[in-house]
């Protein structure tokens, strides 16, 4: 991978001349899995016609590397542009390809490096995404769930215990800093993107749902092998960006409705989160969707078991349902945090959502009956909307959830060699452990409270539960996990007892957001001028790499630096997905 | 689709309302509704409105909520939510709306400058679906008719 690289493809993308070359996707550098599919465009700027452009694979017509004729658009979109287009490419033999567009003196230049894989190393893989899992989250995690004395911990998260490691780089193909649905299609699709696509390249199509796509390794893993089982896990709504992320193309990932279709036509076997609305009829009270179609019942019709609570899912698996479609809140399934011990949150309506250990095991019950093997990503999502509004405990707990995941697929693991587990975040945020608050500091500012070096001593959360959990979070002595980016604000420095942190509301001027002063009246509230601009209402991500680990066969390949679409390599070698 | 799903009825309550407010002095005042009391049942299959609520269709409701950003700065047509609307890092379309929203349409085009604070809405209530022709924007439950004050 890293030979051709070095072969001064920088260059090669700078042959065009002018401010308006033609724009060819895939990009540069692309990294294709032999027998994939993707999208072919090359874009033509001042919408010349088709006798006047010339493209070339290796040499050669496209047609010949491509197996199939081009298409022209003149205009396309009625717009100044011409595009030349192979939709539904593939190339089977593994190479570098050098493409060629020209337009008179003007010639633009990529080169891609089609992988092939060897032999089928796993049978199945297990992807978990913290959704903005950082390192901070892991160390909070660890020391509320295991407990630490005299600098050593008293036991490994199931996530740390793994034998390989590396540190992912997630910035896109626009930004340094990237989206969830941007860093998770670079894990499916092995293609680097643009902030709010998934299984596209970023062009300059009007419609979000005609940009060039590339395959997904939900549709990779449905229609190699046999036919495997693929399973979507999550604890946000099922059409939010990660989960999204394993069937769709759509350059926009607000496309909640498209995006439902998706996983019809896709189908995977097992499908579990929130999100209800747009998977019903416009015309039945909640629903979401701008048409007739009730995608439950299309669902069912097509021999999906449909489940809204734990207790049902829980039977379905233990039925022998081979598919299952899980819905069981119209938002996101709440937290940990709010699910296990404080009952906020929505709870009270949906008092029977399971958590996503408990939606973990129930897809490996159901996936594992294919002797073709499986592809499941798990992931846990609030990980990063609680960073996003600045709740560390929530954040926290749901760290801790994810790695009970983990330990769950452990478990399933524990008497066989056949799966690849993955631990990872999708993109970091910038959080930090700086201390302990302790209340009993004398001081009436939350400054004084806060206790560095050696004065932060260690926290006194009670021994977790069974579970992992500290059944209490509101101590007197907590962690300073501390956030890096943030809206005006009122910081109180200790947990959000009544429900998830509202940090800034929208201003008087419709634009800008301030400070929600419902915190601020608290004597120990800390006024925080934002750093952010004033449109932010909550934190943002950073561009930190992540650390990833990994267990199983295929798992050896992570070490040293990766960029994220390396996570898609490793697991479609893994299983054998470009033979 | 097309056709607003209560307009015959609402028209007919309004000539009565009116009517009323003709021989009636001072006019009959708006029944109280909240965000509470809005339904039945609420799960991931749908929700059913509360009983009450459906009683009240096409009459003079108040609801007490916030005035989520609205689309235009200035509209008829605004979205009233039970909580103030902050965290939504990437909200780009109603897909990303709380599923226990009311929609507002003001009597009268208005600089929406409340957004963000908690008003008090006055007007005619609609239940049942509704895509704004305008926007596309499906609603279930609407204010018509309205005005609003800050509380």
């Amino acid at each position: 991978m890293k030979t051709w690289t070095a072969l001064g493809v920088g260059l090669l993308g700078l042959v065009a001349t002018g401010a308006q070359a033609q724009t060819i996707y895939p990009i540069s550098r692309a990294e294709i899995l032999a027998g994939s599919k993707f999208d072919f465009k090359v874009e033509f700027p001042g919408a010349p016609a088709q006798g006047a452009v010339k493209v070339t694979i290796n040499g050669q017509d496209p047609a010949i590397a491509l197996g199939q004729s081009a298409k022209f658009v003149e205009k396309e979109d009625g717009g100044d542009l011409s595009a030349y287009w192979i939709r539904g490419a593939q190339i089977s033999k593994p190479g570098a390809y050098i493409v060629e567009a020209s337009l008179g003196d003007k010639k633009a230049t990529v080169k891609w490096e089609v992988f092939g894989t060897p032999q089928r190393k796993a049978k199945n893989v297990i992807l978990f995404v913290g959704d903005g899992l950082s390192v901070p989250h892991r160390t909070a995690a660890r020391i509320l769930s295991k407990g630490i004395v005299e600098g050593k911990y008293n036991g490994e998260l199931a996530m740390d215990e793994m034998p390989h490691m590396a540190l992912v780089s997630t910035s896109g193909t626009d930004s340094v800093v990237t989206d969830s649905a941007n860093a998770m299609s670079a894990y499916t699709t092995g293609h680097k993107s643009c902030v709010n696509a998934l299984g596209v390249y970023c062009a300059k199509n009007k419609s979000t749902l005609d940009h060039p796509k590339v395959e997904t390794i939900g549709e990779l893993a449905k229609r190699r092998n046999g036919g495997m089982s693929v399973g979507v896990v999550s604890n946000s709504e099922i059409e939010d960006a990660t989960p999204a992320g394993m069937v769709s193309h759509t350059r926009r990932r607000a496309d909640f409705n498209d995006i439902v279709k998706m996983f019809y036509d896709v189908k995977p076997d097992v499908i579990l989160g929130g999100g209800s609305p747009n998977f019903l009829a416009k015309s039945t009270p909640g629903s979401k969707r701008t048409d007739e179609d009730d995608y439950i019942k299309k669902f069912e019709a097509d021999g999906y078991k449909f489940v809204s609570t734990k207790q049902e899912m829980q039977a379905a698996a233990k039925a022998g349902s081979s598919k299952v479609l899980g819905l069981f809140n119209t938002g996101n399934i709440d937290g940990a945090l709010d699910l296990k011990i404080l009952k906020k949150g929505t709870v009270s309506k949906f008092p029977d959502q399971p958590d996503l250990v408990e939606q973990t095991k129930a897809a490996l019950d159901v996936l594992s009956k294919n002797p073709n093997g499986f592809m499941l990503m798990v992931e846990s999502a609030r990980i990063d909307k609680y960073a996003h509004s600045l709740d560390a405990e929530r954040t926290i707990y749901d760290t801790i959830m994810l790695d009970n995941a983990v330990k769950a697929a452990k478990d399933f693991v524990a008497n066989r060699d056949d799966t690849l587990i993955i631990v990872v975040g999708d993109h970091a945020h910038p959080v930090s452990i700086i201390g302990t608050y302790d209340d009993d500091t004398p001081g009436n500012q939350l400054r004084d409270k806060l206790g560095t070096y050696a004065e932060a001593k260690y926290p006194n959360y009670p021994a977790p539960n069974a579970d992992g959990y500290p059944e209490k979070v509101d101590v007197s002595r907590r962690l300073a996990f501390v956030f890096g980016s943030y809206p005006d604000y009122c910081d109180l420095g200790r947990p959000y007892m009544n429900g998830e942190n509202v940090p800034a509301v929208k201003a008087a001027d419709g634009k800008t957001y301030v400070a929600n002063e419902e915190y601020c009246k608290d004597p120990m509230a800390a006024r925080r001028t934002g750093n952010l601009p004033l449109d932010a209402n909550s934190g943002v991500h950073s561009a930190d790499d992540l650390v990833l680990t990994a267990m199983g066969p295929g798992s050896e390949m992570f070490k040293a630096r990766v960029d994220n679409t390396y996570v898609f390599r490793v697991m479609a070698t893994a299983l054998g997905l470009g033979q | 689709m097309t056709d607003h799903p209560h307009l015959s009825l609402t028209r007919r309550r309004f000539s009565i309302g009116a009517a009323l407010a003709l021989f009636a002095s001072p006019a009959r005042a708006a029944e109280w509704i909240s965000f509470d009391t809005l339904y039945k049942s609420f799960g991931v299959r749908g929700f059913e409105f509360a009983d009450r609520i459906v009683a009240l269709k096409g009459q003079e409701v108040s609801l007490t909520g916030y005035m989520a950003p609205p689309l235009r700065a200035e509209s008829t047509f605004f979205v009233l939510t039970r909580e103030p609307l902050a965290i939504c890092p990437f909200c780009q379309s109603d897909a990303d709306w709380p599923v226990d929203i009311v929609v507002i349409y003001l009597k009268a085009e208005t600089p929406l400058v409340s957004a963000g604070a908690k008003i008090i809405v006055s007007g005619r209530l609609e239940v049942g679906s509704w895509t704004d022709p305008d926007s596309g924007f499906v609603s279930q439950i609407r204010i018509a008719d309205a005005s609003y004050r800050r509380v």
